[in-house]
């Protein structure tokens, strides 16, 4: 089919043509970056913790008048009262294992430091930002950690201070992020670094494929799985015992802890927020990526469908406009194929223009928001997929009214406008 | 004359249901779309105490040096606990309070009742005039309270319905972490979102109100420790609660009240000195690099509005702005195929003005029509975005009288903006060319 007539016919209506184009390119442009955004965020709740989730919980309780674990007797009153939990915990039917631990992935309450490979580096330069995760010789099995070198904690290991004690841990396990930038060649295990600037050494003993730091947020995008686990007991005036049920036993397992603990000792406040499963502590970390997502979701959806129906108006008025022209080109001998093809070409050209202008928004839309915000570079195959997608959204909004324009009969051609 | 335009308006509105319907839609999913991310960026980027946020400052102190500092040179945040007692020691601006995060137990009377854990804080005495925080019984405590470490404390409303059913509970006393205290006030409804006095531990928002505000000094004489965050550039020296007060940990956050220019001048000039005090002293090798910001422009430094609120925002008025291109294109049709009409009545005398008022009149009504739409659209929209934000953020965006108002004002002039150019265009029909060709 010739191109002219279309062009010629183009030319005859600029400002409808110039709106529509205009429509399609913003909407190409914020529907490309709207879907990216979703994208990032599908990503980074999807991200592997490392952990065995299913089956696992977190207890978190505080004792009452319990002593403030500043002198050695009361670090050891409270290490004691930390044991009795455990040895509790561990007792009961539906749990499989327990562990003492200081925090858990997507929990977002830690405590971070630095290693690095030689004493007293003070200077953040150079050293590689970690975690630390504080537990006994359960917390790799409860947590259901994948050891890949080394040897996990055995009971020989553990050692326990007080919150406030910053005494640098003889062995560490880490994980294999932080072991392949601190060793690039060769084995982790055995080798020695240094925390926090100290000029005490630390000997890894183990390594583990992976582990997610407690921080969700976009803070710890640059070491999100670097994490040094101590073989050290936290005594304080609250602790934190990670839990994992048996199979298909979590509720049962849940319900019973505060009974339990309370029978241990009364002198603690559980509420309603000490016992949480890890779906739950989960969805409360990516309650904003989640959320963000759907929004996005939600915009595009209107934004297509907006266009979408704007196409369709605009195109059922041009058809309605050109009634007596189309009659005539029918009673010339066009077939009804050829005005159905001469509406898609129009809106095939109306929208490559669009979708074109719209690739440059797109790109110059993500460009500013990267220099605003926290984003990344649009990767291209979004914004092409995004022209073919828009492209096609075209060409279904065009049909009916193309078709409708098809059906007109060229008896249309006598009759006065 | 206007009547007349609203019915010639309505008449050509019927006439075409379907591309009225498609107007209105878009313009109220547009409106409502933009309505609603801004209840949220509303309830984020508000100022928390606009009668007096411009006096409220937070010092920043640079205790950590050049080694410590962020990519931007900023100094931490917050303050530790050796330079805190100091600015409250000297005392120099009207108004001061050093305050942290506490969370201890309390226990509930009555047999079998677990004890329950409280949030509060431990501020000064001058925190309460200070940050005009209301009282619904008795008030804050004294200076003299301050010095002696006194056992006293102010509860919220929230804790005093719980623990006395919303009855006048001072001179009760509460047992907290395992000693007695005296109330002396009972807050009113205070709830003051961003959490201006404690951007540090909660980031700006928090769902829950403090229970609890005691004394400083008498929380750091029982070793009530710090529940909020606590940054090290370096180890403590010392072991426990104590080792940490003489650390250069920061855990602790101050705000000052300076009236005028001059104090505020005067209090620049006296923490540049007091960091140059520091120095001769020894303990910083490092000139003054302090930061005196009032409470919005702290809120701004500290990120508290979220990026993501921003983004949806502008998402939603680009989504806006191609809704109103599409009406632009609806109604450039609508008018235009009225061509013929338009030109009988330019040639019956109707001047230029007189379209414009027409096709402004049949804008306007679909503009108001979407804004109605968007009421709905809104109020749906702000019930859908309350369940999947973050619940902090979430509590706070909510329908009012002004937000409603402001859809249909919204609502109204966008769709008269996008009626502007089709009603140009319909204005310049030439009634001769229109005549002729029917």
């Amino acid at each position: 089919m010739a191109l002219h007539p279309i062009l010629a016919a183009l030319r005859k209506h600029k400002s409808g043509v110039v709106l529509i184009s205009m429509q399609i390119a913003l909407t190409l442009a914020i529907v490309c970056n709207a879907i990216f955004i979703i994208g990032q965020r599908i990503d980074r709740v999807n991200r592997l913790t490392g952990l065995d989730e299913g089956n696992l919980f977190l207890v978190t309780q505080q004792w009452v008048g319990a002593p403030s674990g500043d002198d050695p007797a009361g670090v050891e009153k409270l290490d004691s009262m930390q044991k009795e939990d455990l040895v509790a915990l561990r007792t009961l039917p539906d749990v499989a294992s327990v562990a003492s631990i200081n925090s858990l992935p997507l929990l977002n309450s830690s405590s971070n430091g630095e290693i690095s490979l030689k004493p007293g580096a003070t200077e953040s330069k150079g050293n590689t930002r970690t975690t630390f995760y504080f537990g006994d010789e359960q917390m790799l099995s409860t947590l259901g950690l994948r050891l890949i070198a080394g040897r996990a904690f055995n009971t020989g290991d553990i050692q326990h201070h007080s919150f406030r004690d910053q005494t640098e841990p003889s062995i560490v396990i880490v994980t294999k992020p932080i072991a392949d930038k601190l060793f690039p060649q060769g084995s982790a295990v055995g080798k020695v670094m240094y925390l926090d600037g100290g000029t005490t050494p630390t000997t890894i003993i183990g390594v583990v494929e992976r582990l997610q730091v407690p921080g969700s947020g976009s803070w710890t995008n640059n070491f999100a799985y670097n994490a040094t686990l101590e073989p050290t007991r936290i005594d304080h005036n609250y602790a934190r015992y990670v839990v994992r049920a048996k199979p298909g036993r979590l509720e049962a397992a849940m319900r019973a802890i505060p009974p339990t603990l309370y029978k241990v000792n009364p002198l603690r406040v559980l509420d309603d927020d000490s016992v949480k499963s890890f779906a739950d502590i989960r969805a409360s970390a990516y309650r904003a990526d989640i959320g963000m997502a759907i929004l996005m979701g939600v915009v595009c959806l209107i934004l297509l469908g907006v266009t979408a129906a704007g196409i369709v108006g605009l195109t059922s008025f041009w058809v309605g406009q050109r009634h007596r022209q189309i009659g005539v080109r029918r009673a010339l001998g066009a077939r009804k194929i050829d005005i159905l093809h001469y509406f898609q070409i129009e809106n095939l050209m109306i929208a490559g223009i669009g979708a074109v202008i719209g690739v440059l928004l797109a790109l110059g839309l993500n460009a500013w928001l990267m220099q605003h915000f926290e984003m990344d570079r649009i990767p291209l195959a979004y914004v092409l997929v995004g022209l073919v997608a828009l492209v096609i959204l075209g060409q279904v909004a065009v049909f009916v009214p193309a078709r409708r324009a098809s059906n007109v009969s060229p008896v249309e051609a006598t009759r006065a406008a | 004359m206007f009547s007349y335009y609203l019915e010639l308006a309505l008449r050509s509105l019927k006439r075409s249901p379907g591309l009225t319907l498609l107007m209105v839609l878009a313009i109220g999913f547009g409106v409502s779309a933009s309505m609603t991310t801004y209840s949220v960026f509303r309830a984020v980027s508000g100022d928390p105490i606009p009668w007096k946020s411009s006096q409220l400052f937070v010092p920043q102190i640079d205790m950590w040096g050049p080694a410590g500092r962020g990519a931007d040179g900023e100094p931490p945040n917050a303050l530790d606990y050796i330079d805190a007692v100091a600015l409250m020691r000297d005392h120099r601006a009207k108004l001061q309070s050093a305050s942290y995060r506490v969370a201890p137990t309390m226990e509930v009377p009555g047999s079998g009742r677990h004890p329950i854990s409280i949030s509060g804080h431990a501020v000064y005495s001058e925190f309460f005039p200070m940050l005009d925080v209301p009282f619904a019984y008795g008030s804050g405590w004294s200076v003299d309270a301050d010095t002696n470490q006194a056992a006293v404390v102010v509860i919220s409303g929230k804790l005093n319905q719980k623990m006395f059913d919303g009855q006048n509970s001072v001179g009760k006393t509460l047992d907290i972490g395992g000693k007695d205290y005296q109330i002396v006030g009972v807050l009113g409804k205070w709830d003051p979102q961003p959490r201006f006095y404690d951007v540090v531990d909660t980031g700006g928002f928090d769902t829950d109100t403090d229970d609890v505000f005691l004394p400083f000094t008498r929380a750091i004489a029982v070793n009530m420790n710090n529940a909020g965050n606590t940054s090290c550039n370096s180890n403590p020296a010392e072991a426990g609660f104590a080792g940490m007060q003489r650390s250069s940990c920061v855990w602790i956050e101050f705000m000052a009240e300076l009236d005028d220019a001059t104090a505020i001048q005067k209090y620049r000039e006296y923490l540049d000195g007091y960091a140059l005090a520091q120095k001769s002293a020894g303990r910083f090798t490092w000139a003054p690099n302090n930061r005196l910001r009032d409470v919005p422009a702290f809120l701004d430094n500290q990120h508290v509005v979220p990026s993501d609120t921003k983004v949806s925002l502008l998402v939603a008025l680009g989504l806006l702005i191609v809704c109103l291109v599409n009406t632009v294109g609806l109604l450039l049709a609508k008018f235009l195929r009225r061509s013929s009409e338009i030109g009988v009545r330019r040639a019956l005398g109707a001047p230029q003005a007189a379209i414009y008022a027409q096709f402004l009149t049949e804008a306007g009504i679909v503009g108001l029509a979407g804004g109605v739409v968007g009421l709905v659209f809104t109020a749906l929209g702000v019930l859908g975005v309350g369940m999947v934000l973050p619940k902090d953020i979430a509590a706070l965006a909510h329908v009012n009288f002004s937000l409603l108002l402001l859809t249909l004002v919204v609502a109204v002039i966008s769709a008269l903006l996008a009626g502007l150019y089709p009603t140009f265009r319909a204005s310049r029909v030439q009634p001769a060319w229109q005549l002729k060709s029917n």
